[in-house]
């Protein structure tokens, strides 16, 4: 139960502050509207709305989920935290807080969307939400792993995305490519193969993290 | 010595081999290769293509298992063998690159096209950026060696997707993908015994070839880290 503590520790510390949730909404923004400045006049086909959807998730992300572990290095309180919780509960607490925050800010991303651009018509909602639900729990895993290392190589902010885009590559592509079906209208029984892969991301990335995470940790 | 030389020798055949014997329609001398439908001249490139990029997922093998390897032991030594393997594999992924676009601008028409294998050797190159990227940023040795590991194994974890499961749910114009009917897997069945002997004498010349230079690689940085130190005490 350490780790639901140390989620309400972050949980408090952000509504204090509410240093991510401000930046990731005003990241979403501005992400949104220069895709539409950007389409201006132009119609663009339904396949391509899908992943400029997985284009905002992944930089909204990256904008925003590097925090849960910079901000221990930042205020000095990692070796603290070092002392009263073993590594594996760190992270299922900054895991739980992680992706409590990714499925927010993608619940917003996609109810902006779906407002703002009119092409983008899901047709298949249950091969959408299956989707969703995985790429997301895939995308707060690795990312909250990559932050980790980020907050021990001296929080070089530059350096989350390019460290992220590759463990997030195929993740992301086989997303993209369950978009666009579940914008088609292809039924879940024609993409069971996909949603195998992202679930067989999630599982390896989950075991991974949780077995590589004591080396990151521990000085 | 005597395997240099002969390692000299072999590279020189396959160099020679795989550029100057005659493709023909249906061979008869052992020097001559089989024309295959949908590649004809343009098949040359396997002696040399195939090994680059078969020595870049070599590498990042390498780099991994050393990198598990420093991780169970903390032995700085096991770092810098993966440090080396790294970057030989940086410089055939590369390579790989090159003359994969090179040729695909002769056989696809565009120098680059999103196929699926070219996505995965995009996301190889990108991964071993990232990792010198993090290497680069981190002053202290130890906190080098054990992130930029936990780095090469989380990386390594995103390999199979893409070079087992990519290419064969996404079609594609590489030879040997899902959806290939004129080529097909051809190391197994649309090679003669002449072409696939100077194939796999070409993976077996390159290979020798790669470990020759890890080892250099590997001194060459202990070396410098001795000079470095002995410089460091005055």
């Amino acid at each position: 139960m350490k780790s639901y503590a140390l989620f309400q520790k972050d949980f408090h510390s952000e509504l204090r502050t509410r240093y991510a949730i401000n930046s990731l909404a005003m990241f979403i923004i501005v992400a949104i509207s220069v895709i539409l400045f950007s389409i201006g006049n132009e119609n663009i086909s339904p396949s391509l709305t899908g992943g400029l959807f997985w284009v905002v998730i992944f930089f909204s992300a990256m904008s925003g989920l590097s925090r849960a572990f910079v901000s221990e290095e930042e205020r000095g309180t990692s070796l603290t935290l070092q002392l009263i919780a073993s590594p594996a509960t760190v992270f299922t607490g900054k895991l739980l807080f992680n992706m409590i925050l990714v499925f927010l800010m993608n619940i917003v991303i996609t109810l902006l969307y779906s407002m703002l651009f009119a092409e983008f018509i899901i047709q298949n909602y249950l091969l959408f939400f299956l989707t969703f639900v995985l790429g997301n729990i895939g995308i707060a895993i690795s990312s909250t792993l990559i932050a980790a290392i980020i907050a021990k190589a001296g929080s070089k902010g530059t350096l989350y995305p390019v460290l992220s885009f590759p463990i997030l590559l195929p993740l992301i592509l086989t997303s993209v490519q369950l978009t666009s079906f579940s914008i088609d209208g292809i039924p879940i029984s024609e993409a069971v193969f996909e949603l195998a892969i992202v679930l067989c991301y999630d599982i390896i990335m989950i075991s991974a993290a949780y077995m590589l995470f004591d080396f990151i940790w521990k000085d | 010595m005597i395997w240099k030389i002969f390692l000299f020798l072999l590279l020189c055949f396959v160099s020679v081999a795989g550029i100057a014997f005659p493709i023909v329609q249906s061979p008869k001398e052992w020097y001559e290769f089989p024309f295959i439908v949908g590649l004809e001249q343009n098949a040359k490139i396997i002696f040399f293509h195939v090994p680059t990029a078969w020595l870049t997922v070599v590498a990042f093998l390498m780099s991994t298992v050393f990198s598990v390897q420093y991780l169970r032991t903390k032995n700085l030594d096991y770092d810098a063998k993966s440090y080396a393997a790294a970057q030989l594999g940086m410089i055939f992924c590369i390579l790989a690159t090159v003359t994969g676009s090179v040729w695909s601008k002769f056989a696809w028409g565009s120098f680059w096209s999103w196929d699926p294998r070219q996505t995965s050797i995009f996301a190889l190159l990108l991964i071993y950026g990232a990792w010198f990227a993090l290497r680069s940023a981190i002053e202290s040795e130890d906190k080098k060696a054990t992130l930029s590991s936990v780095y090469s194994i989380i990386a390594f974890l995103t390999v199979p997707f893409f070079i087992f499961i990519m290419p064969r749910i996404m079609t594609g114009l590489h030879p040997g993908s899902a959806d290939d009917t004129n080529a097909g897997p051809i190391v197994d069945f649309k090679m003669n015994s002449s072409m696939q002997l100077i194939f796999f004498l070409s993976m077996i010349g390159f290979t020798i070839l790669y470990f020759w230079m890890w080892n250099l690689g590997y001194k060459s940085i202990i070396l410098s880290e001795k000079i470095n130190k002995q410089l460091t005490r005055g």
